[in-house]
């Protein structure tokens, strides 16, 4: 169920807004409400980010709000975490997620942990927006890092899937006052970057096109969405997965399977209720994100399902996930290591006992195989 | 030296920061020496002078980055000796509520923030402190310690950096005590000092003494004076000496015969005492008054560790998100949740 706390009554049409345009109205209203919010990361200003979300707002707040930062992620994320800790509320953007890593250690030991060292009284709120997932750019510009800082107690880890979620979890996590993570997928963005169109989800999927209002809302943590109901199988997705998923079903739905899809929309917390309860109905689980597989986000959620839900599953937890391999740049490659549609109505067929080998989709024999050998090592 | 004294107030107020440390940090000693003490400590006996110096300077207000050798710079700034000595001996009643140790001293009305313990971490940290002052108008400075060892590793090098092309109002002070753990500074250090670094950021650096209290009184009164006025930061490079070993009873066999007497001899305390009473032997009656004083000072501050119960096993929960109900009484005065 999605509950939207909307700042005012007052009538307020919804519109079409790209995912990218929806980031960037929730930071220019929060911006405009509270003078604490300003936004820091490489590029951001003049130039709009890489792919045009801050497009415009040094117009509006200035360079000081709009802050251009040098190549030196460890350092600025350190001045948002010293911000933060003086009642600022810094928004800091990494270009990739895949250079989070260069700011792992004030992430992970300053920002998740300033609170306890501090016996409760300091917080650090702010905001990482690390834009994430394959989009044709090769191996360290295309990975799925959310496991990563799931395991860092201290953290939260949202990840929203659509442009009605990007405005009111980005509005929510810009008032938290705990450091929020934002995974957004790159190809959610939709429109062009400054760097020229790029490939893009955005078009291809009408399940994107979701109205945004104007005024500003927040979307609780915590709260998964029931976006497709259904009564035989429960697909538990996050990000791009989501509108993959949301297409397997559709096409599951003409050969009678009834699939229930669920966006997580937030890692972290995590809501344990929506998904076991959809389990209690629907009897079998189906885990599809982008990450990487072993100890990755779907481990954890196949996990749960085997500690609080064993008792309802008549089939095993299937995993849909990347293979256990650095992201790489040619289509086909990276097309055959990451998740595809085609990989979840397979899961979804196998976790049926439906499953025919030979109307499995192309390329999935060999990829179980490659599944196979990467599971051999010991 | 020739240059004049500051004023008898400055001068008693220095050497009862000195004091402090020293007696806290002896106290602390024995304790480690004769009771069983949870975690670790890294004593700073012999460097009293670069914190005392600096912040002798800092109005409460103003922000402190402690390093993980960390208790002068929070004694000096004017945290409380209570919920340090409470947090080393992990009770309830310490700054973390017991759950992080020595290498963690925050109070937050005194302007110290938590140190963070990972080496050079607490520099860009410090400039995001003088960031968030500088986008308020605040009038606030603040100050980022560390030693020689934080001196190679990215965070000095993005942080001084960071500050300078913002001219944000920090100053970054350098307690320069010539090994990071065992290893010489000069093994792993090519250049000369770390002072002269600052030129490559476009920031003024200055190496001193850091065992001539007066000394780094004055440099980090020009320093702080212009990093408020908006001039932007400066690196200040005290050059001093650790007594004890890097942690614990760790002795320090890596230095040379002869050095630590060669330091001791130059020894802050002693060293300021008889300036002062060479100046003015009327001065000995409150040199002995803020012996006295803070002797007690401390002795009340272990009498309230000791006193204070253990946190109970799940404190630590409530305390790794907001929102969570504190188990842990405030600790004698209010306390704000951020400091404005």
């Amino acid at each position: 169920m999605t509950s939207v706390q909307h700042e005012t009554g007052t009538a307020d049409e919804p519109r079409g807004l790209t995912y990218a345009e929806a980031i960037r109205e929730a930071l220019a209203q929060e911006m405009r409400r509270d003078p604490s919010v300003f936004v820091l990361g490489e590029d951001i200003g003049l130039f709009g980010g890489p792919f045009g979300v801050t497009q415009g707002l040094v117009d509006e707040f200035g360079p000081e709000r709009v802050r251009d930062t040098p190549v030196a992620e460890a350092g600025f994320f350190g001045l948002a975490v010293g911000a933060a800790l003086a009642g600022m509320r810094p928004i800091v953007e990494v270009q990739y997620a895949d250079f989070l890593p260069s700011a792992m250690d004030m992430i992970v030991n300053s920002a998740a942990k300033l609170r306890m060292m501090s016996g409760g009284v300091w917080g650090v709120p702010m905001v990482i927006r690390a834009p994430g997932g394959a989009s044709s750019r090769g191996p360290t510009h295309g990975q799925s890092l959310e496991s990563w800082f799931m395991n860092v107690p201290g953290l939260k880890v949202i990840c929203p899937a659509t442009p009605f979620d990007a405005k009111g979890l980005m509005i929510q996590a810009i008032r938290d006052d705990d450091p929020v993570i934002c995974f957004e997928h790159r190809l959610l963005y939709g429109g062009h970057s400054p760097g020229g169109s790029m490939r893009s989800a955005w078009g291809e999927m009408r399940s994107l096109e979701t109205p945004v209002p104007q005024s500003a809302y927040t979307l609780p943590f915590g709260q998964a969405a029931v976006i497709r109901p259904g009564s035989q199988v429960t697909v538990a997705a996050t990000l791009m997965m989501v509108h993959k998923s949301l297409r397997a079903a559709d096409l599951l739905a003409a050969q009678g399977i009834d699939v229930e899809v669920i966006d997580l929309r937030t890692l972290v917390p995590l809501d344990r209720r929506t998904l076991i309860d959809s389990i209690a109905r629907t009897r079998h689980l189906v885990v599809a994100v982008e990450g990487a597989r072993t100890a990755g986000v779907a481990a954890e959620i196949a996990a749960l399902a085997a500690e609080e839900a064993f008792e309802y599953l008549e089939a095993p937890v299937a995993r849909v996930t990347s293979l256990d391999c650095p992201v790489p740049l040619a289509s086909p490659c990276e097309e055959f290591v990451l998740p595809q549609e085609a990989d979840v109505r397979l899961a979804i067929l196998r976790t049926l006992g439906l499953a025919d080998p030979d109307e499995s989709p192309k390329g999935g024999r060999e990829r179980d195989r490659a599944l196979a050998r990467m599971k051999s090592f010991d | 030296m020739t240059t004049p004294l500051p004023p008898r107030e400055v001068l008693l107020d220095l050497y009862a920061r000195l004091v402090r440390t020293r007696c806290f940090e002896d106290t602390v000693y024995n304790l480690f020496l004769t009771e069983t003490m949870p975690g670790t400590v890294h004593l700073s006996t012999g460097q009293e002078a670069v914190t005392a110096g600096v912040c002798a300077q800092l109005r409460r207000d103003d922000y402190v980055v402690p390093s993980f050798r960390g208790h002068g710079e929070y004694l000096a700034k004017g945290g409380d000796p209570r919920t340090a000595m409470a947090e080393i001996f992990a009770k309830a009643t310490g700054c973390a509520g017991g759950t992080s140790g020595s290498m963690h001293l925050s109070d937050p009305p005194a302007g110290i923030v938590p140190g963070v313990a990972i080496v050079g971490a607490g520099i860009p940290i410090a400039a995001g402190l003088a960031l968030a002052a500088s986008l308020r108008r605040s009038g606030q400075v603040a100050v980022a310690f560390f030693g020689d060892g934080a001196t190679n590793c990215g965070y000095f090098h993005e942080g001084l950096n960071l500050a300078a092309i913002w001219r944000l109002p920090v100053v970054f002070v350098c307690a320069n005590n010539l090994y990071g753990v065992s290893t010489p500074f000069h093994e792993t250090t090519l250049a000369e000092n770390v002072a002269e670094r600052a030129a490559a950021y476009g920031l003024p650096g200055q190496r001193l003494d850091g065992n001539d209290v007066l000394a780094v009184y004055q440099a980090a009164g020009q320093a702080i004076a212009a990093a408020r006025r908006g001039d932007g930061p400066a690196l200040l490079e005290c050059m001093t000496y650790r007594f004890h070993g890097h942690s614990r009873f760790e002795p320090g066999r890596y230095r040379p015969p002869g050095e630590l007497d060669e330091w001791r001899a130059r020894d802050p305390l002693p060293r300021f005492k008889a300036r002062l009473l060479e100046a003015d032997p009327s001065l000995a009656a409150s040199l002995s008054e803020i012996e006295n004083a803070v002797q007690a000072q401390i002795a009340e501050a272990v009498e309230f560790a000791r006193r204070s119960p253990e946190p109970v096993p799940a404190a630590p929960l409530q305390m790794v998100y907001h929102g969570e109900t504190p188990v842990r009484p405030p600790a004698g005065r209010s306390r704000r949740r951020r400091v404005a």
